[in-house]
């Protein structure tokens, strides 16, 4: 049942992307900032939250969950920490993510050859 | 023939953007990473992790194993045909750090690898960063955390 629940709300979260490409030639990074930044903001007025609970891996795989991960993470932080949370909050909770990103980025990058641009 | 001829004349050239057909791809492809990423979890879970481990473990897995297919030039295939369904996902995010850390490893190390492959993950940092420190701070500010 979750499977389901997790194919069905990431896969429209996908098509509303797909529709923003076709219909207001939005490029592909734009469309990566608005999800984050999107997910940050449905985390905080609250909405993001019951979709992750719904959904589980289908709200937290597409970039709004990392949204999500940033706002969270910010959240928890600033309640413990109280002002340095405000900055330490987002990365901490992102940052085995991102530190995965660069390092296989890197590492891909210098095991394989570039593809021919024929 | 003038630069709008041209134009026009490619503009009619070019076929209908089958928005459904993307539509169906894109909602195909992209829920099937989610679920992916689902089972994932639930398999960590299952291996004795915590929850919220789980599932930053699941998304590890599929951030490398979207840079594994990058490097093997399969990810830029499945995404011609996937578009956004290879894009909204965090393995989009983390193709967009393998492809141009590949590409531009023939201008160097550092200015090439290095600096490219944030060329599109740099601004996503940036603005979802800096919302969340907006965020943070309206928390703090308004006693609200």
């Amino acid at each position: 049942m979750m499977y389901l629940k997790a194919f069905l709300v990431g896969g429209l979260l996908c098509l509303i992307g797909q529709i923003l490409i076709d219909k207001t030639k939005l490029t592909p990074a734009r469309i990566l900032v608005s999800y984050v930044v999107a997910g940050v903001i449905l985390t905080g007025v609250g909405a993001y939250q019951p979709l992750v609970d719904f959904a589980g891996a289908g709200a937290t795989v597409p970039l709004t969950g990392f949204g999500y991960l940033l706002a969270d993470g910010v959240k928890k932080a600033v309640a413990s920490d109280g002002l340095f949370g405000v900055l330490r909050g987002g990365l901490t909770a992102s940052s085995a993510g991102v530190a995965a990103a660069i390092f296989f980025g890197l590492l891909m990058a210098l095991l394989f050859k570039p593809k021919d641009k024929s | 023939m003038t630069n709008r001829e041209y134009e026009k004349l490619n503009q009619k050239k070019s076929p209908n953007s089958p928005l459904l057909k993307n539509c169906i791809c894109a909602f195909l492809i992209g829920g099937g990473i989610c679920a992916l990423g689902q089972g994932l979890g639930e398999l960590y879970q299952y291996a004795g992790l915590e929850k919220l481990d789980a599932s930053a473990a699941a998304s590890i897995s599929l951030i490398f194993l979207a840079a594994l297919l990058t490097g093997l030039n399969v990810y830029d295939n499945i995404a011609k045909v996937a578009g956004a369904g290879t894009l909204v996902p965090i393995t989009g995010f983390s193709n967009s750090i393998t492809s141009p850390a590949l590409e531009f490893k023939s201008e160097g190390l550092i200015l090439g690898l290095g600096a490219k492959m944030f060329v599109i993950a740099g601004p996503v940092l940036v603005y979802g960063i800096t919302a969340s420190v907006l965020y943070g701070l309206i928390l703090y500010l308004f006693r609200l955390a």
